[in-house]
């Protein structure tokens, strides 16, 4: 639904503002552009994509995610301190983290829901100070090889596609840190 | 110090391989299986790219996103954030792949190794779709309740594309 009102509103937008400043013949123009721009889009990024989906594969399957999620557990105890002696939480929050760390989305997202569906049974209804600080920790993105970003670039010609990596670590870490500052100060004051 | 991250991807690649060979899984079918997987994931991005970016191309060409930049630019600007990357400050929490569309358009016109091209990608990089994620995990526990989960999920995106602009002029 969101996003049916967001596109009506651009492609409105885009008329409205094309007519007033009498760009009109440029904006009929660009949607057949920015249409086979998609196209050719997603067949540059295909190569790259399909290239990490699979390096990310055999991390999945050589146990190389449990050995990072195990390895993340002290740090999750201190984020969650209400449920570091809940076994089945605490390893479906590390183990979605690492998913995540590694880029494995489709991994990461059951795990964490999984995490989020057994916190809730102890405060039904309500987001607990726990399940504030996952979705929170889950809307911050700390991708250690931002595999998407990587193949846009490279599928627009980057001289290095990686070299960014530096620039995502950095803009990550102080994103997730203000964001995980943010809720613990709010568990303090907010009811 | 550069070509340390240059490399990083490729010696990731052969590490992973080792490891997996040590331990016994059987790598060439994990990564044409991955491979697999990534060919889904393209033909399902496709077909949001294409409509969004009919419409991002329409704005372009409008001239709209620099009225929208013009007006919020200088604002932009006193924080250090690139008044062209406006539209995918607005999208960015709301929808993953049309912040994808964004971003791409950003990147192709800009030069994906200019000031704007590196803080959108960036910026795509260090941030998630907020509103997305915070409505499939409360659905998921059944929380009507949402508490400061929102605003703090909100602060962190802020702090990200701040983050993302300095980074972006100190690193380069």
């Amino acid at each position: 639904m969101a996003m049916s009102l967001i596109w009506t509103v651009m492609v409105g937008v885009a008329i409205l503002c094309g007519l007033a400043t009498g760009n009109g013949p440029a904006v009929a123009k660009g949607a057949l552009d920015g249409a086979a721009a998609g196209v050719e889009l997603c067949i540059s990024m295909m190569g790259p994509l399909c290239l990490w989906m699979g390096v990310m594969e055999v991390m999945e399957r050589s146990g190389i995610a449990q050995g990072l999620s195990r390895l993340l557990r002290p740090a999750i105890r201190l984020l969650y301190p209400d449920f570091a002696g809940d076994r089945a939480v605490m390893d479906a929050v590390s183990a979605n983290l690492s998913a995540n760390l590694l880029g494995l989305g489709n991994a990461a997202t059951p795990l964490g829901l999984e995490a989020a569906r057994l916190m809730a049974e102890r405060t039904p209804g309500v987001a607990s100070d726990a399940l504030c600080m996952l979705v929170v920790c889950n809307t911050a993105s700390f991708q250690l090889i931002p595999t998407t970003v990587a193949s846009l670039r490279a599928a627009a010609g980057s001289a290095d596609p990686f070299d960014i990596l530096p620039a995502v670590w950095l803009a990550s870490l102080i994103s997730i840190t203000v964001g995980v500052t943010a809720a613990k100060l709010s568990s303090r004051c907010w009811r | 110090m550069d070509l340390v991250f240059t490399m990083l991807v490729p010696f990731l690649m052969l590490a992973v391989a080792l490891w997996g060979l040590a331990r016994r899984v059987d790598l060439w079918s994990a990564l044409t299986d991955g491979a697999e997987k990534g060919l889904k994931v393209s033909l399902r991005i496709m077909p949001p790219l294409i409509g969004l970016l009919t419409a991002v191309h329409m704005l372009r060409a409008s001239g709209a996103l620099e009225l929208l930049g013009d007006a919020l630019g200088p604002a932009l600007a006193a924080v250090g954030i690139p008044a062209e990357t406006i539209g995918l400050l607005l999208v960015r929490p709301v929808s993953g792949s049309a912040a994808l569309g964004v971003g791409a358009e950003l990147i192709e016109t800009y030069g994906p190794d200019s000031l704007v091209g590196r803080t959108a990608a960036v910026m795509l990089g260090s941030t998630e779709t907020t509103f997305y994620t915070v409505a499939v995990y409360f659905g998921a526990a059944k929380v009507g309740k949402t508490r400061y989960a929102v605003p703090a999920a909100l602060c962190a995106d802020v702090a990200g594309f701040l983050a993302a602009s300095w980074a972006v002029r100190l690193l380069f």
